[in-house]
């Protein structure tokens, strides 16, 4: 095994050239941000092709949909790095809040026959004081104890909506969404555009929220409790209640994220119980790069958006020409992201967002290469 | 009364299974703090690699002495690949907890994919002897013949594991490092080779789990790790980590309270007490019911 070596020991020549790149970049680095949510507003008017990327234009329903479903998983891993990045705590039950935002909209619509208006907020809350009823008693724990007993009650969960109790949750066949209690802007194909805006909408919230929190005051205890708890104790702050917030808000953000993704998808299926969708949140989390500003939100879209279209790729030509062995395993989109997150957590620990200050040092050593004796 | 023993001898195979996944895990937690995602991993190894063996391999069949063969090449695979993965993807991460839990996460997802993609998502028909479809008439009871493998394999296991541990010198590093991990090191003693025993023992008991697991089901599937692995988990956490009793405690009382519930309430609301239980333990008694605290 290669040593991955800290990026810091070359510091003091790698410094000198950073004052040396134009700085016009620089001075538009803040607003990054904003131009990339301004191309992804008005993206749904461009009606370019883009080959090999989406099947159709940008513009039609199928692509709009996948990128909606990207968004809302970007927004999603963001919610999830406030428990994982920020505060340090490894949750294996995200999937239940997410799936209590799925059903709880959909049961209230479809069962109940509420509007969307009344089972949207209500399905939120519940989500999120189901986070702090289950939190309360899982904080208890720490460590890998925490993570097996959210593991635990999230199994619960998925016991409870593939038995189907009380004939709400439709079982294994889950339960398509009655869309006579909806809006008519957000019904049938046409308007999947206003599915996307929404999308987008909810994913510039959550990074909105989890930004605010990183940023206030107890945003700097959730830091402190990651580094080291019990001087956090020490300092006279009880982490269990900080952990508590932190974990129901993450909770009441997955469960609106649920909300979203059950109007996208039209209803819930039982497999977004499964603890396989919070792995793969961690997954997200873990390429994008914990912690970090971006890394989770571009984890998310990338794994999403990669899970969606390996399967075509590994229908394409290119790969069913290859040899069985090779073209049979990738043809599993689990296998490809599974082996691209083990080679991740080896050799870019930081995730896709320290890429950029390895790319630039990785720049700076060929520049000062050869003044320098090896 | 024949369904109360009968409930109990099949809630016992059940056990057995858990206690089969559970020891391993619970050796590997103890010992070297890895939460090992990739258990089922070995589990469906196992499994498949017995299935081709009855098919494939020479002197290997579906019955008799060649069941033997098949269902000893499946643990001798189940133990290679443990090994191997310890050697190359846990071994450079030593220390780092929550990396080892990513890297093990990946290989289950990965692994699950890869057989899979090999063999298909469907279920397939397990080639098995003869007499374990049948069953044998205890106390009145018609028990299935598959149960009772499972219990006498895991006893077996079990007795084995214990004998291990107690009077050979590399047990004794193994319940020492249990105890004081540092305190080995630091007498000179290079507990990383006793790792990778621990690894190569969980594989093994692991793919014993899952080819007479096949046997018992009938079937082999590749998620069908990932299923047992929730309740391992939760029997390691009753059981308390690093403790191969406590784990055979723990697999006894979970074997049993599922099958009961299930079978005198709903269908499914036996699993759910499972997890109660689990709350209540850890509530009550946050190291399990023997073994060290459970912190990361």
């Amino acid at each position: 095994m290669t040593e991955v070596k800290s990026p810091e020991l070359p510091a003091p020549p790698a410094a000198v050239p950073t004052e040396s790149t134009p700085g016009r970049f620089n001075r538009l680095r803040p607003y990054l941000p904003l131009v990339v949510l301004a191309v992804a507003v008005i993206l749904p008017y461009s009606t370019l092709h883009l080959p090999g990327i989406f099947e159709g234009t940008l513009n039609s329903p199928g692509t709009l949909q996948l990128l909606a479903v990207c968004l809302v998983f970007g927004g999603l891993a963001a919610g999830y790095d406030l428990l994982f990045g920020r505060t340090g705590m490894l949750s294996f039950g995200h999937a239940l809040y997410f799936a209590a935002g799925v059903y709880g909209t959909d049961i209230l619509i479809t069962r109940a026959g509420l509007p969307l208006w009344q089972a949207a907020p209500l399905a939120i809350v519940g989500g999120a004081t189901l986070a702090g009823l289950i939190g309360a008693v899982a904080l208890r724990t720490i460590g890998i104890a925490f993570a097996m007993v959210t593991l635990a009650f999230a199994q619960v969960g998925a016991i409870l909506v593939a038995r189907d109790f009380g004939g709400l949750t439709g079982g294994e066949e889950g339960l398509p969404l009655d869309v006579a209690g909806l809006p008519a802007g957000l019904v049938g194909v046409a308007n999947t555009v206003n599915l996307y805006w929404l999308a987008l909408a909810y994913l510039v919230a959550v990074v909105f929220v989890v930004h605010r929190v990183a940023a206030s005051p107890t945003g700097r205890v959730l830091a402190g409790v990651r580094d080291d708890e019990r001087r956090i104790g020490v300092l006279g702050l009880d982490p269990y209640r900080f952990k508590l917030v932190a974990f129901t808000l993450s909770g009441g953000l997955a469960a609106a994220g649920g909300t979203v993704y059950c109007l996208i998808v039209g209803g819930a299926s039982p497999h977004i119980t499964s603890s396989e969708l919070t792995l793969s949140l961690l997954v997200m989390v873990v390429l994008g790069g914990p912690g970090t500003r971006w890394g989770p939100v571009l984890g998310g879209i990338l794994y999403m958006y990669l899970d969606h279209r390996l399967v075509s790729f590994g229908s394409s030509d290119a790969v069913s020409a290859l040899p069985a062995f090779l073209s049979r395993p990738l043809s599993e989109p689990l296998f490809v992201l599974g082996t691209v997150f083990i080679l991740a957590v080896y050799f870019f620990p930081g995730g896709l967002a320290s890429l950029a200050p390895r790319l630039a040092l990785l720049r700076n050593a060929l520049r000062l290469g050869p003044r320098r004796p090896g | 009364m024949d369904t109360i023993i009968l409930l109990t001898l099949t809630g016992l195979g059940l056990a057995a299974l858990y206690f089969l996944v559970a020891s391993g895990l619970s050796l590997v937690f103890g010992l070297a703090d890895v939460l090992n995602f990739a258990h089922g991993l070995f589990l469906g190894v196992g499994a498949y690699a017995t299935w081709w063996a009855a098919g494939n391999l020479p002197g290997a069949g579906p019955d008799g002495l060649g069941f033997v063969v098949a269902v000893a090449f499946g643990v001798a695979a189940g133990t290679l690949m443990a090994v191997l993965v310890e050697l190359v993807l846990i071994r450079p991460l030593y220390s780092r907890t929550i990396e080892q839990v990513l890297v093990t996460v990946g290989l289950s997802l990965a692994g699950v994919a890869l057989l899979q993609a090999t063999w298909g998502a469907d279920a397939r028909p397990f080639p098995r002897p003869e007499w374990t479809r049948q069953v044998t008439s205890i106390l009145g009871a018609q028990v299935p013949n598959g149960g009772l493998l499972l219990i006498i394999a895991a006893v077996l296991v079990l007795a084995a594991i214990l004998a291990f541990l107690q009077w050979t010198r590399y047990g004794l590093i193994i319940r020492a490092g249990v105890e004081n991990r540092e305190m080995v090191t630091a007498l000179g003693i290079d507990v990383r080779k006793a790792f990778t025993l621990v690894f190569a023992i969980g594989g093994a008991a692991a793919a014993l789990a899952g080819a007479l697991g096949s046997v018992y089901f009938g079937t082999v599937s590749p998620q069908q790790g990932g299923s047992l692995l929730i309740f391992a988990f939760i029997v390691v956490v009753i059981g308390g980590m690093g403790s191969v009793v406590g784990s055979a405690y723990a697999a006894v009382a979970v074997g049993l309270l599922q099958q009961f519930v299930n079978y005198y309430g709903t269908s499914g609301l036996g699993d759910i007490c499972v997890v109660a239980l689990l709350a209540v333990v850890l509530l009550l008694r946050p190291q399990g019911i023997a073994g060290k605290v459970a912190t990361a």
